[in-house]
């Protein structure tokens, strides 16, 4: 079989969304003209699951491991768990928004969701410089777009400039720092790169290369200090949208950034910009969430922190520890888009994100807030729930890494005393879901269908939670 | 057996949560029988089984070698069975919550379960899974169904809880690394010789995290203000059994995994030469100012909620004493301070409180309450005298043994424990005398009256009557035939590490 046979085999999820996206635009845009804004949302929105979930299937049938283009584009279990949770939460997050009313162009709202899922699948599996770069372009660009889709909306708008300026300023100087790479190493391959570093001598042009790089991939991941559109745009991005970015794309970013550390590891200072990122992150994070009033925007500090947390996984480096991060990344992506959900269910009845928009809760819709309590208490790392046992065993293999005879007791330590801080503002919310009495006492309106798929995602964490043994298994240690 | 304690528990809190919804009697009863199954199964257990028995040992994440290891010893079957006395007290001192009491026992239920799994889990993971369930329960129920300033003492509660868990944490971390991370077997860690420096920073981080719950001074502030926080019956499980819960850890996991830490530093400093001397120190200063301060407190839940810190003290001084008559006494005065401390409360908070409406004692001393409620009258004093620790009650064969076990290692510290326990008669008295016997004439005060003296309270109920037999009998037996537990108790303490047993000598 030639090289391209092999690249389309590869490329088949890929290629299966681009063929749903382009159909959901023929069929929105063909025949779907007259049709009430909602039926269209619906059907656009089924279609885009569909050709989501169809990616997912083929992925799970033809599941190996598979190098083509000299490496430069890899599948294996672990790049297929991360495809096979961003096709998840992709779906996850077009039926939860099936019923939000921001946009009057449902089909390309849908059309552009998919292009950003099919970059984050691009990231995920790609391991060499270029195709990174185009692949992170691709989802981000898409995911700009995707942030100001509410045109009625100064907000909307807002969060799409300061996401798009920032990321394309962090765009540019990791392509800069990318091409310094390729100056010092002679390639662009991953693989190659390792070798080439791990032989070089340390010289400050190396340095300048891997903070740049650093600048790129902190971006995507919105670790300190390269955090600040995270607040602003989760505040104002399409509440869907807002959970596909701090969901799929912070998967496809970890994955990636999984895949640069092998890389960039042997050369000095890459550990320890990656463990400056966490511990600001951690600190940074935990700290500006205390003091928010708007759960969007705690959600946003909290995800920091989380960034922040992973990223001491990231640096720890060992195969549990990147079993680890992974596990850590699928896992609160599915967290956060149930929060999100639940977040938008309740704005759409009381129109704001504001703690008090949540008073009285449990009155109102007690498995709603059920639910937010499962997502929010696994945020917090709280047993049986299954944000619990990633932290305790991404904890566990960083103390079992080289790291600990150096930084990784007292980062683990500041990791550890970081989320005991964030206990606080879960319990903000909850405090309002669940003790504070309701300011209107009506029922909130919630579709059946939306509160079947939060069901399903709480009993999802609390079993995962229960039995972690399944998701070890799902995704084995590789290299 | 004792595996369907939690089982149990858990079931009954989701069954009671989903199904009870606006059905407030089903709610209620169902809670009792599932608090009365948990106590007939530890009563059983207690009754039949000796020694160290496993309950259950299943895989459960093989990859890390942790396992869903439940086993029992003397000590954990002292404790499940003051569970479920407490749990059962705690049900029927709840019987007149009437506002989402579906939610409140579910969440009751809940945090019950986690308490049992505590006492039974031997792999560490399990333990600490068990440990932070309890965690959540607590807030709601103080946050929900509190009184005085309940946001504040149940988030008080819940972030000194996990401060106190994530110290804990990243000792068990650090122990799983250090060990070669293949199991968290709390019997298979204890054999593993971890390098005494390791020790000697692990023990006191995971004691301290412990001890937090267990409301050592100075970190025992959260207790009073989330006992007086706390709905009654769930401030007698604070008391009664989540300060346990500390203890419990403090002993089964802290002591046990690094008894080295207990070791001397090799150097002192104003005659504090170890961990174990500190500790011993803060125990006993926690003695004197629980005592102390419970003098001059005017809120009636609060003189209760500073004598289960100078209480608890005793547990601490007890464990420290690293001796077996020592170690009897503090988890005899675990289960003694369980029992009388769930008395008190439910004295104070449920049967005075939910008729006066006031915990206020100089207004309490104009109802003449001796006369008008003469059965909390006799209920206090003979609570208040098992609690300063009167021979027949639980409370002085536990004191006894501690003080006992101390004097051998903390000659001083005894005898200024011993001050605690003197000041602990004064402040029951008072509290006593102010509360049911003031016998002066009424002041024509503010507060004498908007109360007029000859109310009629509204009578006790059966669920109160019940709940108190059932302390005062399990308190009484006790205190008679202190070998019920002991026999229990002590063949577990001497299985404990052997230097734990001698003062610290090999």
């Amino acid at each position: 079989m030639s090289t391209y046979g092999n690249l389309l085999a590869i490329l088949w999820p890929e290629s299966i969304l681009e063929i749903a996206s382009l159909a959901i635009l023929v069929v929105d845009l063909g025949f779907m003209r007259r049709a009430s804004s909602a039926a269209r949302m619906s059907v656009a929105s089924t279609l885009g699951s569909f050709g989501a979930l169809t990616a997912l299937l083929w992925l799970l049938m033809h599941a190996g491991s598979m190098t083509v283009m000299g490496g430069a584009l890899v599948t294996n279990a672990s790049v297929v768990a991360a495809q096979v949770g961003i096709l998840i939460l992709t779906a996850l997050v077009l039926l939860l928004g099936v019923s939000a009313r921001f946009t009057r162009n449902p089909g390309e709202y849908v059309a552009l969701v998919l292009l950003a899922t099919t970059g984050m699948l691009l990231v995920a599996a790609s391991r060499d410089l270029l195709i990174i770069f185009v692949a992170l372009e691709l989802l981000s660009l898409s995911l700009y777009v995707l942030s100001a889709f509410s045109k009625h909306s100064a907000a909307s708008s807002e969060a799409a400039l300061k996401y798009y300026l920032f990321g394309g300023m962090s765009a540019a100087f990791m392509l800069f720092g990318f091409s310094y790479l390729y100056g010092i190493t002679g390639t662009t391959r991953l693989t190659a790169i390792a070798a080439s570093l791990a032989s070089a001598s340390l010289t400050p042009i190396t340095l300048v290369a891997l903070v740049l790089v650093a600048v790129g991939l902190g971006f995507k991941v919105a670790a300190v200090p390269f955090h600040i559109w995270a607040p602003d745009t989760y505040l104002g991005a399409p509440t869907p949208v807002a959970a596909l970015i701090a969901s799929g794309s912070k998967v496809a970013s970890f994955a990636v950034l999984i895949a640069v550390t092998a890389a960039l590891a042997p050369a000095w200072g890459w550990t320890e910009t990656l463990l400056w990122m966490a511990g600001t992150s951690i600190v940074l994070g935990n700290l500006a969430a205390l003091v928010q009033s708007s759960v969007r925007r705690i959600l946003a500090y909290s995800a920091i922190a989380h960034a922040g947390y992973m990223l001491l996984g990231i640096a720890a480096h060992t195969l549990a520890s990147d079993q680890a991060v992974l596990l850590y990344a699928l896992t609160y992506a599915l967290t956060t888009v149930g929060a999100f959900a639940v977040v938008a269910i309740v704005e759409r009845d009381a129109g704001s994100d504001r703690l008090d928009a949540f008073a009285g809760l449990s009155a109102r819709s007690p498995l709603l807030a059920a639910t937010l309590m499962v997502f929010l208490l696994s945020l917090a790392g709280i047993p049986p729930l299954v944000g619990f046992w990633v932290k305790f065993q991404m904890f566990a293999s960083v103390l079992r890494s080289p790291l600990a005879a150096s930084w990784g007791i007292g980062m683990v330590i500041l990791a550890i005393a970081g989320s005991a801080v964030s206990l606080y503002y879960y319990l903000q919310v909850l405090k309002r879901a669940w003790v504070a009495p309701a300011a209107v006492s009506s029922r909130l309106a919630i579709q059946p269908r939306e509160l079947l798929l939060l069901l399903l995602i709480a009993i999802t964490v609390i079993l995962l939670g229960i039995f972690p043994g399944w998701l070890l298994q799902w995704i084995p240690m590789v290299g | 057996m004792l595996a369907w304690t939690i089982y149990l528990s858990f079931g009954g809190a989701l069954l009671i949560a989903f199904f009870a919804q606006g059905r407030p009697q089903l709610a209620r009863w169902l809670a009792l029988l599932t608090a009365v199954g948990g106590l007939g199964l530890a009563g059983c257990a207690f009754f039949t089984q000796t020694g160290v028995t496993p309950v259950v040992d299943a895989a459960w994440i093989p990859a890390m070698g942790i396992r869903y290891t439940l086993s029992a010893d003397g000590i954990s079957r002292v404790l499940v069975l003051l569970t479920g006395f407490a749990s059962v007290a705690g049900v029927l001192f709840s019987w007149n919550i009437d506002r989402r009491v579906n939610e409140f026992f579910g969440f009751y239920l809940a945090l019950i379960g986690g308490v049992y799994g505590v006492f039974l889990s031997a792999d560490l993971f399990l333990f600490f899974v068990f440990y932070e369930i309890a965690i959540v329960p607590k807030y709601f129920l103080i946050a929900i169904w509190g009184s005085t300033r309940r946001e504040y003492g149940a988030m008080k509660l819940a972030l000194y809880s996990f401060i106190g868990s994530a110290m804990v944490l990243v000792g068990l971390l650090a122990a799983y690394a250090v060990s070669g991370g293949h199991t968290l077997n709390l019997a298979t860690l204890q054999q593993y010789p971890f390098p005494v420096s390791f020790q000697m920073w692990a023990f006191p981080l995971v004691f301290l995290g412990f001890a937090v719950l267990a409301g050592m001074w100075p970190l025992h502030t959260w207790a009073p203000t989330g006992h007086v926080a706390a709905p009654t019956a769930a401030s007698m499980l604070l008391a009664g059994v989540v300060m346990k819960l500390g203890a419990y850890g403090c002993l089964r996991v802290a002591m046990t995994l690094f008894p080295h830490g207990l070791d001397p530093w090799g150097w002192s400093f104003l005659g504090i030469g170890s961990w174990r001397t500190l500790f011993a120190l803060l125990a006993v200063i926690g003695i004197l100012y629980g005592a102390a301060v419970a003098l001059i407190q005017n809120d009636f839940k609060f003189v209760i909620g500073y004598s289960s810190v100078s209480h608890m003290g005793l547990v601490l001084l007890g464990l420290m004493t690293l001796s077996q008559i020592g170690l009897d006494g503090a988890v005899l005065q675990m289960f003694s301070h369980g029992i009388l401390a769930g008395l008190l409360f439910a004295t104070v908070g449920r049967i005075v409180y939910e008729r006066t409406h006031t915990r206020d004692l100089t207004a309490l001393s104009h109802l003449h309450l001796s006369r008008t409620l003469p059965f909390a009258a006799w209920l206090f004093v003979l609570a208040g005298m098992a609690s300063m620790g009167l021979p027949g009650f639980s409370g002085f064969i536990a004191e006894l043994q501690v003080l006992i076990g101390a004097w051998t290692a903390f000659p001083v510290f005894t005898i200024v424990a011993g001050v605690g326990i003197v000041v602990g008669v004064a402040y029951t008295w008072r509290a006593m005398q102010k509360a049911f016997f003031n016998e002066a004439p009424a002041h024509p005060s503010a507060a004498a009256a908007s109360i007029p003296a000859q109310h009629a309270f509204e009578p006790i109920t059966w669920a109160e009557k019940t709940g108190v037999i059932l302390l005062l009998a399990a308190s009484l037996a006790v205190g008679l035939a202190p070998r019920l537990l002991l026999d229990q108790i002590t063949p577990a303490v001497l299985a404990l590490p052997h230097t734990l047993l001698t003062g610290g000598r090999p």
